[in-house]
C-alpha cells in the first residue's frame, strides 16, 4: 500500500520532468508562433489537445510549462530549505532568547501574505520567474523553519544525544551527525509539501501575471488565457488545470512515500 | 591523588531552587568501583550528570567535582568535551533510546575513537568488531552494520557498553545500565561488565536502585536518600551490619529469599518511615 502510494508519486512525478526535459529538444508545434487559422480547435489530430485562442497547439504549450513548474519549485523550495532548516536548527538546538528571536522573525514573515510580496516584488522588478522563486521561497522560509525547530526539539531530548555528549561530541557535531539525519524526514515530506504547494502559488502567480511573462507558456497563464473561452472551448481550461493537480498530487503522494522509506525503523530487516 | 573527588556538591533546578542534592561528598580511586543506591529522585542520576557535566543549564551548582585533577564545575563545554569520552565515559539505562536510530552501531561506537582519537573508518573498525566481540556479541561484524531496531534490548546495551569502554576511559559511570532488561539478560551484560572492567583497569561508578544487582559488581557501596548521603561503606559491612533504618529496610528487600513461607514480605517502610513518597 505504501509501496503503491511511492509508485503512484514516482510516476506522475517523472511524467512532468520527463515532459519538461523532452520539451527541450522538441515540442510536437511551436508553443509561441502564433497560428490566426487553426484557433479553438477541439482535441484531435494533428493537435492531441486542441489549440488555444492564438491558434497554439495546447500540448506543445502545457510541455514547456512543465518546466517553469519545476525550476520555480526547486529554487523556490531550496531556497526556504536552505534558510529555513538551519535557522530552526539553530533556534531549536541554542533555546532562550535566540530561539525567541528566530521564531517570532518567522511569525512576521508567516503573517505577511505571499501574494503582498509577490505584488511587491513584480512592481519594483518586473514580473518574472525570478520574482515569483523569491517571492514563493521567502514565504515557505517559516515552515520549514517551524518543521526543524520541532524536530531539533524532540531530537535534543532524547538519550542518544545525551549519549553522543557523554563520548565528547560538540554541539556543531551532534547537529550534522545526530539531529539533520534524525529530522531528514520531516524536512523531507515538508520539503514535497513546499513543492506541491509552490506548483499552485506559482500558478495563482503566472494566472495574475505577477510571475513569468507572456509568451512564455505556464499552466498558469493557459488557465488565464482559457478563461475567457470558457464557453466556446471549456476544454481548453481543463488540461492546463488537470496538469497542476496531477503534479501536486504526484508531489505530495512522493512525499510521503518517501518519509517511510527514509525512516530506517520503518525499513525492513536485511 | 583520587580519581573523581566530589567535596559538597549542591544541585538545584528552575527559579524555586529545588534541591535534589543537598551536599554529597565522596571520593573514588583508580580502578575503583562505587556503587550508588537510592530510590527514585534520591539524586543519584543527577549526582552522575554533575559528574559528566551533562547538567541542564537552568540546573544551579554548587560546590566541587573534581575528575582527574581538573574542576568539572564551571567549566566551559569544549573543555567538558575533551573530558567526556576521553576521561570519563557513561552507560545510560535505557538501550531502547540511547542509540541513534539513523546511524548503524559500528559507526556510533567508533565515533568516540574518531572524537578523541582522529582514528580512520578502517583501523577504527577493526577495533569496534574486537570491542564488540569482547562485550560478548556474537557476530560482531553484522552488528556493527546493523541499525539499532535491528538489534534486542540485551545486544543493543552491550553496543552501548562497548561504545562507553572502546577509548579506555579511566571512569565509567553505570546509570541503571541493566534496569530495562530481563532478568537473565541482566546478569548477562553484569558478568560481561565486571569482566571488562577488570581488564580495562577502569574505574566505574555504577547507579542502582537494586542492592543486589550494586553487590555484583561493586566493592563499595553509598545509599543515597533525598539528596544526601545517609550511608557509606563495603557492600558486605551494608548487608551484615545496615546503620541507618533506610539501608535496614533497603537489605531486608534484597533478601526476600529469607522470609519465612506464608508470611507477608518485608518493605522499606516497616523499617524507615521518613522517606517522601509521591
Amino acid at each position: 500500500m505504501k509501496r503503491a502510494q511511492l509508485i503512484a508519486g514516482l510516476v506522475l512525478v517523472a511524467l512532468v520532468v520527463v515532459t519538461a526535459v523532452v520539451s527541450l529538444f522538441w515540442t510536437p508545434f511551436d508553443p509561441i508562433r502564433v497560428v490566426p487559422g487553426q484557433r479553438l480547435l477541439g482535441p484531435g489530430w494533428p493537435h492531441l489537445l486542441g489549440t488555444d485562442g492564438f491558434g497554439i497547439d495546447i500540448a506543445s504549450r502545457l510541455m514547456v510549462g512543465a518546466r517553469t513548474v519545476l525550476a520555480v519549485g526547486i529554487i523556490s523550495v531550496g531556497l526556504a530549505a536552505v534558510f529555513g532548516v538551519p535557522l530552526g536548527m539553530l533556534a531549536g538546538q541554542t533555546g532562550g532568547w535566540v530561539d525567541e528571536v528566530v521564531m517570532r522573525a518567522g511569525d512576521v514573515v508567516y503573517a505577511f501574505p505571499a501574494l503582498l510580496l509577490a505584488i511587491l516584488l513584480a512592481s519594483v522588478f518586473g514580473a518574472s520567474t525570478v520574482t515569483a522563486m523569491v517571492a514563493i521561497g521567502v514565504a515557505s522560509i517559516p515552515a520549514f523553519a517551524r518543521v526543524a525547530r520541532a524536530g531539533t526539539l524532540q531530537v535534543m531530548a532524547s538519550d542518544f544525544v545525551l549519549a553522543a555528549r557523554s563520548s565528547g561530541t560538540s554541539r556543531w557535531g551532534i547537529a550534522r551527525r545526530h539531529v539533520l539525519p534524525n529530522i531528514a524526514p520531516v524536512v523531507g515530506v515538508q520539503a514535497s509539501v513546499g513543492f506541491a504547494l509552490a506548483i499552485l502559488a506559482e500558478a495563482a502567480l503566472s494566472y495574475l501575471g505577477l510571475a513569468t511573462p507572456r509568451p512564455t507558456p505556464t499552466w498558469g497563464n493557459m488557465l488565464r488565457d482559457a478563461q475567457q473561452f470558457l464557453f466556446a472551448a471549456p476544454l481548453q481550461a481543463l488540461w492546463p488545470g488537470l496538469a497542476i493537480a496531477l503534479a501536486v498530487l504526484g508531489f505530495n503522494l512522493l512525499g510521503d512515500g518517501l518519509r517511510d522509506y527514509l525512516d530506517p525503523r520503518l525499513r525492513e530487516v536485511p | 591523588m583520587s580519581l573523581l573527588d566530589v567535596r559538597d556538591l549542591q544541585v538545584s533546578f528552575g527559579r524555586s531552587r529545588t534541591e535534589a542534592v543537598r551536599g554529597v561528598s565522596f571520593s573514588l580511586a583508580a580502578g575503583q568501583r562505587l556503587g550508588v543506591i537510592g530510590e527514585s529522585g534520591s539524586g543519584k542520576t543527577v549526582t552522575a550528570l554533575a559528574v559528566m557535566g551533562l547538567l541542564p543549564e537552568y540546573a544551579h551548582v554548587a560546590g566541587s567535582v573534581r575528575l582527574g585533577g581538573s574542576e568539572i564545575v564551571g567549566l566551559d563545554e569544549s573543555g567538558l568535551a575533551r573530558l567526556r569520552g576521553n576521561t570519563v565515559s557513561m552507560v545510560f539505562q535505557e538501550p531502547m533510546t540511547a542509540l541513534d536510530p539513523t546511524m548503524r552501531v559500528g559507526r556510533q561506537v567508533a565515533e568516540v575513537l574518531r572524537l578523541h582519537q582522529g582514528a580512520e573508518s578502517g583501523p577504527a573498525r577493526q577495533r569496534v568488531i574486537a570491542m564488540l566481540d569482547e562485550v560478548g556479541l556474537d557476530d560482531p561484524e553484522r552488528v556493527a552494520d546493523a541499525f539499532p531496531h535491528q538489534l534486542s534490548g540485551g545486544q543493543r546495551q552491550r553496543a552501548i557498553l562497548a561504545m562507553a569502554l572502546i577509548n579506555s576511559p579511566d571512569l565509567v559511570i553505570c546509570d541503571e545500565p541493566t534496569t530495562a532488561l530481563d532478568v537473565t539478560v541482566q546478569a548477562l551484560v553484569l558478568a560481561k561488565l565486571d569482566e571488562v572492567l577488570d581488564a580495562s583497569g577502569a574505574a566505574c561508578l555504577f547507579i542502582s536502585h537494586d542492592l543486589a544487582v550494586v553487590s555484583q559488581v561493586c566493592d563499595q557501596v553509598l545509599v543515597m536518600l533525598d539528596g544526601r548521603i545517609v550511608e557509606s561503606g563495603t557492600v558486605d559491612r551494608l548487608f551484615t551490619a545496615p546503620e541507618h533504618p533506610y539501608t535496614r529496610g533497603l537489605v531486608a528487600t534484597a533478601q526476600l529469599d529469607r522470609a519465612e513461607p506464608g508470611q507477608r514480605l518485608p518493605t522499606v517502610d516497616d523499617f524507615y518511615t521518613g522517606a517522601p513518597h509521591g
